[in-house]
């Protein structure tokens, strides 16, 4: 194996980390207004169930984006100058949504709670439909020329298939979102978010399983190589993984039901990138014109100077993003009597913890 | 304007806003960590209010600086994509272990403290806030590195072939002597803009009226001294590692940008360094100069009668080496934004240093010895019966902070604008690293960025102002607790647990 395939497959890892993880972030933030309306609280548990993780989260995108421009030069120059308009949205999106986090709790108003509460919505929403939007068309290709450049414009984006992959994408990181929260938090909400996974997930069996039929279906760079039946493997463990998590959250079993459907994410994306391979970006216009693993990459001093410090890092960073959701286990509820945060946290030890009313 | 110019515009507009944020939070961090190390290790309740205090402001900063600094690693494949095609193979790699390395690092280990209150033993939440500052940094070493390459190329080879610069040597890529210049006055800068924050505020709060109670003041006095402090050694450095660079790039590196730097349009052997120059709208000729005779040439080289070379002649010679074409900086930019970088630097350190004569304890002035009871309740600040020394002093307290991000600004401008035409100085042209985006797209995002950013700075600075105006509050004492033993809890148990919950912190 050339070191290029082994940063092929650790970008997707890297993607796939990010999708796993930042999903269910997204997810909480799109069910913000619709689990959360009950009274502030509600909100609250939700922000702060991932409050200790969320940007760390986020850095698997940067992750992700940095090893592009380092192991495959032409690609992420191709794919970012190409994507400009959508990325823009999206990182617009991010912006708003990572300062929504900070910022909603550092004024007692209700107008600038819910003026945060709309930024974490739509911070959220954007990008989880942008985000299969964007990977549809990469599986799909796009029009590059002999130069590497770009020559559609917006609308090209705008096919039905990637449209089908921006559907899947919202409504999973919608589920993954109703599966955490079903985990994280106690009492009514928890309960609803149970309520809520069900009938997201029976949308999601739907769109998922639709959108991985069509890509194996219709753009698999092979059909008859290793990949290609890997690809139409990996896609029908996702579809299994969905409706496994389905079925189990339908049983209360919270933590497995989550578990589940971060199967589903991590094989959804193995299908998408082993279905690419050994493309990188292909080309409408001519194959000749694809960015492939070979063609993209970058010389082998720089991938072995790479790989050398990935597998010295990423463990640590494994291990301490693991170490952080256990400190973090515990489910989160509101103390009694917070109604609204105060600006300054009363004096008193803790308090034993009932559920809000 | 073309996609270049625009593109240009909305890197620098971006890049000077994101280093607003970075240079508070690299200090500011490590000051933080050292305020509740201080206070785990005396156990004076002051240390703790002060944590928690320029914590938030740290928080409040934070947050700006991280989702500004997501736009940054991607613009460079949105707007620069030829630049990147180009130079990935060297450049790509300090970023991605910066996000590998740094950004997993300051994220985690923030979000660790920021909720783990309540969770870590004392020792462990401290630590991650020490973790968390180092982490950026690591973050700036990286980063300052890639630029680094892109202002002094070392380590590669050129492929005539696929016009990609191919990495030779990763050690000399992060071991650049430009590199290894640059940092430490980055660093340095970073210091001296956190402390001066950090004293700022106290030195506001210390003269605020109706005056704060006892114990504020005492907790502020400290909080001076230690920005002050911070700020006065951060000044020092910035200025030596500052005075290295600039003979390494006058000498060797980027003769020209030190040209324009001090508008030499001759070269002078000994070279005289202007104290003011007044040029030509388009800065080809100056007009009015005052010069002090050998002083550039001392500067520059350390040597009072060396030559330094003038910008007609560098232009000459990059004809004769590259081709036709300007190779002439923006002159009147370079040469102010150098000096207003040095002026305001070191108008902030001597307000530093004025901030710690004024709040000097007056037992020591008379030679008394330590007396307690005195430190509890009197904080007095020098000179603040005559009503213009305090006015003085709180315009000194309200502008201090803010020096250090002129200064900061000034300093990328010089360097980034002063390396132009060249985005890989000598090796790539910034025309040639554009994207082939449309002008319409960048407009568009340089318009929303703006926009974006404008809103977002109204609201970052009012909320500074409000938790500045707080003051500090009176912190309950953490529930530092070791995380629970047993296993991960599932089901209705934990409804009621332990007993014990965390406050929601957002």
């Amino acid at each position: 194996m050339h070191l290029s395939d082994l940063w092929f497959i650790l970008i997707a890892v890297l993607w796939a980390g990010y999708f796993v993880l930042e999903g269910f972030d997204f997810g909480t933030g799109i069910l913000l207004p619709f689990l959360g309306r009950a009274h502030d609280n509600d909100k609250r548990v939700m922000i702060n169930s991932i409050g200790p993780v969320w940007d760390g989260n986020e850095v698997w995108l940067l992750t992700a984006g940095g090893a592009t421009f380092a192991a495959f030069p032409a690609w992420y120059a191709a794919m970012f100058s190409a994507f400009y308009l959508p990325l823009l949205i999206i990182l617009v999106a991010l912006i708003i949504r990572g300062v929504a986090f900070e910022y909603r709790g550092k004024r007692d108003s209700d107008r600038w709670r819910a003026g945060w509460d709309s930024a974490i919505f739509l911070g959220s929403l954007v990008p989880a439909v942008l985000w299969g939007v964007a990977f549809g068309n990469i599986v799909r290709g796009i029009p590059l020329n002999a130069a590497e450049h770009f020559t559609g414009n917006f609308f090209t984006f705008l096919n039905l298939y990637a449209l089908l992959g921006g559907l899947t994408t919202l409504v999973l990181f919608t589920l993954h979102g109703a599966l955490f929260l079903a985990l994280r938090t106690t009492g009514d909400l928890r309960a609803r978010a149970n309520r809520t996974a069900g009938y997201v997930g029976v949308v999601a069996i739907v769109a998922g399983a639709g959108f991985l039929a069509w890509t194996e279906a219709s753009y698999r760079a092979s059909n008859t190589s290793g990949e290609g039946i890997a690809s139409v493997a990996l896609a029908a463990l996702a579809a299994v993984a969905l409706i496994v998590a389905v079925f189990l959250n339908r049983l209360g079993r919270e933590g497995a039901a989550f578990a589940a459907n971060a199967v589903t994410i991590l094989a959804a994306v193995a299908a998408l990138f082993t279905a690419l391979y050994p493309n990188v970006l292909p080309s409408t216009i001519s194959p000749a014109y694809s960015l492939t693993t070979a063609n993209a990459a970058s010389e082998a001093r720089t991938l072995a100077v790479m790989t050398v410090v990935a597998c010295i890092f990423l463990p640590f960073v494994l291990a301490y993003q693991a170490w952080t959701y256990w400190v973090f286990r515990k489910r989160v509820f509101a103390p009694a009597g917070s109604a609204k945060r105060p600006t300054s946290p009363p004096p008193s030890p803790p308090r034993p913890a009932t559920r809000p009313s | 304007m073309d996609v270049l110019d625009l593109s240009r515009w909305q890197f620098g507009i971006t890049t000077v806003y994101h280093f607003l944020f970075v240079p508070i939070t690299i200090g500011l961090g490590f000051l933080v960590a050292g305020f509740e190390t201080a206070w785990l290790r005396t156990g004076h309740e002051r240390w703790l209010r002060l944590t928690k205090f320029y914590g938030k402001l740290f928080l409040i900063n934070f947050a700006l600086g991280v989702v500004t600094g997501i736009v940054q690693e991607f613009q460079f494949g949105m707007n620069w994509s030829a630049y990147s095609r180009a130079v990935g193979n060297i450049f790509g790699a300090p970023l991605a272990i910066e996000a590998l390395l740094a950004f997993f690092m300051e994220s985690t280990f923030l979000g660790l403290w920021i909720f783990g209150w309540d969770r870590l033993p004392p020792k462990v939440h401290a630590a991650t806030m020490w973790i968390a500052a180092t982490g950026t940094l690591l973050s700036a070493y990286f980063i300052l590195a890639a630029n680094a390459w892109m202002q002094h190329p070392v380590g590669y080879t050129y492929n005539t072939k696929t016009h990609q610069y191919n990495l030779a040597s990763f050690r000399d890529v992060m071991f650049n002597p430009a590199q290894l210049a640059g940092f430490p006055h980055v660093i340095a800068g970073c210091f001296l803009t956190a402390g001066s924050l950090v004293a700022g505020v106290a030195l506001w709060q210390l003269l605020r009226r109706p005056a704060i109670d006892a114990g504020q003041a005492v907790a502020f006095r400290h909080a001076l001294k230690a920005g002050a402090i911070t700020a006065i050694v951060g000044a020092v450095a910035v200025m030596i590692t500052g005075d290295t660079q600039a003979k390494l790039f006058t000498t060797q590196y980027q003769p020209m940008k030190m040209a324009a730097a001090e508008a030499l349009y001759h070269t002078a052997t000994p070279a005289p360094f202007s104290l003011l120059t007044i040029g030509t709208l388009n800065g080809t000729r100056p007009i009015f100069q005052i010069t002090l005779p050998r002083l550039l040439s001392f500067l520059a080289t350390g040597n009072w009668s060396a030559t330094v070379h003038g910008i007609d002649n560098l232009q000459a010679q990059y004809q004769a080496q590259f081709g036709p074409g300007s190779y002439i900086p923006i002159v009147p930019v370079i040469y102010w934004s150098f000096r207003i970088m040095v002026g305001v630097g070191l108008l902030a350190a001597l307000i530093a240093i004025v901030m710690l004569w004024v709040t000097r304890r007056e037992r020591r002035a008379r030679g008394m010895d330590h007396a307690p009871a005195d430190e509890e309740t009197v904080v007095r600040i020098r000179g603040t019966d005559r009503a213009w020394w305090r006015r003085t002093l709180i315009v000194a307290a309200v502008i201090l902070p803010l020096l250090p991000l002129i200064g900061n600004t000034g300093g990328w401008i010089m360097t980034e604008m002063g390396r132009q035409p060249w985005i890989v100085y000598g090796q790539m042209k910034t025309s040639a690293g554009v994207s082939s985006n449309s002008a319409g797209e960048v407009l568009a995002s340089l318009i929303i960025f703006t926009l974006l950013y404008g809103v977002l700075a109204v609201i970052e600075g009012g909320l500074m102002l409000k938790y500045i105006r707080g003051g500090l509050t009176s912190e309950p004492l953490p529930t530092y607790g070791s995380p629970p033993a047993g296993g991960p809890e599932d089901g209705a148990g934990s409804d009621t647990g332990s007993g014990e919950t965390a406050e929601l912190v957002y």
